[in-house]
């Protein structure tokens, strides 16, 4: 059976392909910014905080790290009204992006932090540095330095997941994909295009976050 | 024309009038009420149509019309589960003598089945909380409603509501279930049979019509050609109206009134 491929009956639904694209950029950007402050602060609790921090920490780490992405995001928007917190798709899926990239980059960063000798510590506070600055320069830049490929990478896999937030009406590119393909029936087309732009997106990122690393964190491998 | 293939027309032809003659002798009806037993063919798989209750036994609209006509014609009923797949195949293989199936009439199978009068209404609709002041698709403007994406009413309420109205389009049936019953939304476009599930397992987000976006109430479907049993069956169904029982089914399975015109 031979498929003709007709991508000309994606061209009437653009729009709806570029508010997805932008929809994910956004997301992805967004909630990358703030996973990663989430795993910062979360790696230098477990590292440094008082025990029953450190303990609340490790619990979150282990929920998030141990169950699936979708559940979360269920959880978070069809659970949380419950509650009482009724929270509208995008502020769904956003929550639930950065708890869980939160949750893995703090596991990537404390692997960071865990391999700073305790000399380096000691001759920051010798040099009557303060507890926040032996933690910002002796602390957390060598161990973004280590991780940043590892974290780049968690980033990537973070954004391509976003793909389900979709499930919950958010309108991201696979939102867009769906809805294409059940008005033309062109699925083949619709998730063709579909995921060269999430290929696209994922190269783009890898190469910005690249270039990032290299001016936040001279030295950094990548 | 050669002696051999003249025979065998004439065997056809006498077959042709042989299979004539079957259908034209006893009526299905008189067959029904000499058998005592009438089979009727139900869903299984429809909620609150026909389901297998916690019993094992069915249970739905769909089973009590089926068990009212035996009623009324003073035989058993034989209840016989089919898919909306197989459910014409069953009636013209002669496995049933009746389908009460969620049936809706269209042209294609009126060529090839008759249909009674209608017996329960079954319609796409927008439904809401109580407090949702909607009467027709122009009040939807500026709010949100929730549909199954690519589902029949999602389409047609694409096209009926106004362009300051977000349609938030979900994944499946569940999920758009699950945001109007968590609160989500507060509108949603769905089947009645749907917001009819939603009223039993949910009372406190009981859903109610706003408006009908397509309707297709349900029949009886019955072979052709079978005038005495077509008019019992409507008679029965007449009855059942006038005395309620109709409406009696539809609160207690649908959990609604029936709607105008039945």
């Amino acid at each position: 059976m031979i498929y003709k491929l007709q991508f000309v009956d994606l061209l009437p639904y653009w729009d709806v392909l570029a508010r997805g694209l932008v929809f994910t950029i956004v997301l992805t950007c967004v909630s990358t910014a703030a996973g990663v402050a989430v795993g910062t602060c979360g790696a230098s609790a477990r590292a440094f905080g008082p025990r029953w921090l450190a303990g609340v920490v490790a619990a979150y780490v282990e929920i998030i790290r141990n169950t699936p992405f979708i559940v979360q995001l269920f959880f978070v928007y069809f659970g949380l009204p419950t509650l009482g917190l009724k929270l509208t798709e995008a502020e769904a899926a956003f929550l639930a992006m950065t708890i869980n990239l939160g949750a893995y980059s703090t596991e990537i960063i404390r692997a960071g932090i865990e391999a700073t000798p305790k000399g380096l510590i000691e001759a920051g506070v010798s040099l009557a540095m303060t507890r926040m600055q032996v933690l910002r320069h002796v602390v957390l830049k060598p161990a973004f330095q280590k991780t940043w490929p590892a974290l780049a990478s968690q980033i990537i896999i973070v954004m391509l997941g976003s793909s389900v937030v979709s499930q919950i009406s958010a309108e991201d590119l696979t939102y867009a994909a769906n809805f294409i393909q059940s008005r033309n029936f062109r699925a083949f087309e619709a998730y063709f295009v579909v995921a060269l732009a999430y290929l696209l997106l994922a190269i783009t990122a890898r190469a910005l976050l690249r270039g990032l690393g290299a001016r936040l964190f001279p030295g950094a491998r990548s | 024309m050669k002696p051999a293939f003249a025979s065998l027309f004439a065997l056809m032809l006498g077959a042709a009038a042989i299979a004539n003659a079957s259908s034209a002798r006893a009526e299905a009806l008189d067959d029904i009420l000499a058998a005592k037993v009438i089979k009727i063919a139900v869903p299984t798989d429809y909620p609150p149509f026909g389901a297998i209750g916690s019993d094992m036994q069915p249970q739905g609209l769909d089973i009590d019309m089926a068990k009212l006509i035996g009623k009324e014609l003073g035989v058993k009923t034989e209840l016989v589960a089919v898919s909306s797949a197989n459910r014409i195949p069953y009636l013209q293989s002669k496995k049933v003598d009746l389908v009460i199936s969620t049936l809706g009439k269209n042209p294609d199978r009126e060529k090839v089945i008759d249909f009674s009068a209608a017996y329960a209404p079954f319609f796409m609709g927008v439904f809401g909380a109580r407090d949702v002041a909607v009467t027709k698709p122009d009040e939807l403007m500026g709010k949100t409603v929730g549909a199954t994406r690519g589902a029949l009413e999602e389409q047609e309420l694409s096209k009926l509501a106004p362009a300051s109205t977000t349609i938030k389009r979900y994944e499946d049936n569940n999920a758009t279930v699950a945001a109007y019953v968590s609160g989500q939304v507060d509108i949603f476009a769905s089947g009645n049979a749907v917001a009819a599930v939603i009223a039993d397992r949910s009372a406190a987000r009981a859903p109610t019509l706003k408006f009908v976006i397509k309707d297709s109430p349900c029949f009886i479907g019955l072979n052709k050609d079978e005038p005495k049993l077509l008019a019992k069956v409507n008679e029965i169904i007449a009855k059942a109206r006038a005395s309620g029982e109709t409406e009696r089914m539809s609160q207690a399975w649908l959990k609604a009134p029936l709607p105008p015109g039945f």
